[in-house]
């Protein structure tokens, strides 16, 4: 305590601004994504959902031959769709871990580190989107196992990765703005299971966008989740194609990204008052 | 008595880089929640290098304080400054220079106590050459060495405690805040607890405000002592100071009496009540 008052001696300040905002900020994804090394059961009782999807949905509708999917099977056309819903259904919930946390006191002390308020929802996003990464493992296994036609390569497969990066963190975040809004955990469980079917069904996960009345069309338009499972189409299924184009697609995720994360930047603060 | 209610001796360094003698002062600091005043007007100051004592019934405002204080919770009107930095102008600089250990448990019982202590460092930009070496040295400090490898969720109350002090403790912080360090704990662990507060005070010259609600605690530890009614100081002095003016045979819970004892029976809130169980059931 030599330097009391002053900075203290044994904090560094990087000579390149922003190196510290990245350590923080991996710092907080970090804390959290030892805890599911620590516990890693969560992730299997994420798996139960897609394995239904595919396994009963998906064979079952390929069979109608009801829904029309361009020239690629049904389960071709939903297994993006299936992949985009296990991101977003898991995301969705993510907030209620702020709540579980604070109640701890937790959040406090991550509150009163030096830590920039966006690098706390940002390292918080990047947590998430560790879990996404291994339901979309699973996707691709089952993919295979069920003859859906992927695109293999590195480029399909980064391309897709980025996608649902994108989409978890945007839906993470998302969630994290209801929880510091809300604030109880009842309440959470509430908004989270009022948002879940809404995104899930305005989108083009299990339908084209085609087949939808104008009003739900438009809808589905502002929902990220339309454009999260266009780009996974066309970049994770042989002869799938994109409607909006790869640009736009990406654009969209990263601008709902940036305005969730400025949203929750602001809202973070508030979950302990 | 260097503590006082009113005086401003300390001088504002923020980044002009002078000293100071005052490692917290107030200055009409307010907090309101609607039409409940928490903390009224407040205007106090305690010097660099003591243990101060903020005791008072729950609802007195301390925790509310301790919040502001520490840029949980923006005041409603005046301000603050901590290790010479205004909580409302300049709150990343006070949070670098800082520790905080909350009423509630704020260890990861999901991490271990080297992860945990790891996170912080992170946090709080300790040079990846250093990490190691100060970690270890905390665990050593508060004598965790052995389990540091096991997950928080399986240490005892006292260690938990201890963690968190270390925790708070890592970054060297100019001023530390316990917000309740003991609640919850059985004696032998709280004097394992004040022990290492004690140490921290010797080794690191920490300046350490404390909230307790344990009159033996605050008598053991804290040099000077205010106590909170309502959300102002009633009184304001050293424990022996305090005690004598009530008489010779007046103890630190007479003063309490004596100043804030209408509300002493009403035990604050249902939410003051949960976190206190909560805690003290993390505890064990």
């Amino acid at each position: 305590m030599s330097h009391a008052h002053g900075l203290p001696a044994s904090v560094s300040d990087s000579g390149f601004p922003g190196i510290g905002y990245v350590r923080q900020t991996l710092a907080v994804a970090e804390a959290d994504i030892r805890k599911l090394i620590h516990d890693p059961f969560e992730l299997l009782t994420r798996m139960i959902q897609p394995v239904l999807w595919l396994l009963i949905f998906g064979q079952v509708f390929t069979r109608t031959r009801a829904i029309p999917t361009g020239g690629i099977s049904y389960l071709d056309f939903m297994t993006p769709g299936v992949l985009a819903q296990s991101v977003l259904f898991g995301a969705i919930f993510y907030g209620i871990s702020l709540i579980w946390e604070r109640d701890l006191g937790i959040v406090h002390k991550f509150l009163v580190s030096p830590a920039a308020r966006s690098s706390l929802v940002l390292g918080r996003a990047i947590s998430s989107t560790a879990r996404s990464l291994c339901q979309m493992v699973l996707v691709y296994l089952l993919a295979l196992a069920l003859h859906v036609h992927l695109h293999i390569g590195f480029w399909a497969f980064a391309g897709v990765t980025a996608a649902v990066i994108f989409g978890s963190a945007v839906f993470s975040t998302f969630s994290l703005i209801a929880a510091c809004i809300v604030k109880s955990r009842e309440r959470f469980m509430g908004i989270g299971q009022v948002l879940t079917m809404p995104l899930f069904f305005a989108s083009n996960a299990i339908y084209p966008l085609s087949l939808m009345p104008i009003w739900l069309r438009n809808l589905s338009k502002i929902n990220p989740l339309t454009y999260q499972v266009d780009a996974l189409r066309s970049l994770m299924i042989v002869g799938g194609s994109t409607t909006f184009g790869l640009w736009v697609d990406f654009a969209f995720m990263a601008g709902a990204l940036a305005l969730m994360i400025a949203i929750a930047t602001r809202l973070y603060p508030k979950i302990i008052t | 008595m260097s503590a006082t209610s009113n005086a401003s001796n300390a001088t504002h360094r923020g980044n002009t880089g002078a000293t100071q003698t005052s490692a917290v002062e107030t200055r009409s600091l307010t907090r309101r929640f609607e039409s409940l005043v928490a903390v009224n007007q407040l205007t106090f100051s305690f010097p660099r290098g003591s243990i101060f004592g903020l005791l008072g019934p729950n609802g007195a405002g301390k925790s509310t304080l301790i919040k502001m204080l520490t840029t949980l919770l923006p005041p409603s009107e005046g301000t603050a400054l901590v290790a010479g930095f205004d909580i409302v102008r300049e709150p990343r600089e006070v949070r670098r220079r800082i520790g905080y250990v909350s009423q509630m448990l704020s260890a990861d019982g999901d991490l271990t106590g080297y992860e945990n202590l790891l996170i912080s460092a992170k946090l709080y930009g300790i040079a990846r050459a250093e990490r190691a070496s100060r970690i270890a040295e905390a665990l050593d400090f508060m004598d965790l060495t052995h389990a540091a490898s096991k997950l928080v969720k399986h240490y005892s109350g006292g260690m938990i405690r201890r963690l968190e002090i270390a925790q708070s403790m890592l970054h060297r912080p100019s001023v530390l805040f316990l917000d309740e360090p003991t609640v919850g704990l059985d004696p032998f662990a709280k004097q394992a607890v004040w022990r290492h507060i004690r140490e921290l005070r010797q080794e690191y010259n920490a300046t350490i405000l404390m909230t307790t609600h344990d009159m033996q605690e605050a008598d053991e530890l804290c040099e000077t002592i205010a106590f909170m009614h309502q959300g102002t100081i009633a009184t304001i002095g050293s424990p022996e100071a305090l005690k004598a003016s009530l008489g010779p045979e007046a103890t630190l819970g007479d003063v309490f009496i004596h100043y804030t004892g209408a509300d002493i029976s009403e035990g604050g809130d249902l939410r003051d009540v949960s976190r206190t169980r909560l805690t003290s059931k993390r505890l064990g």
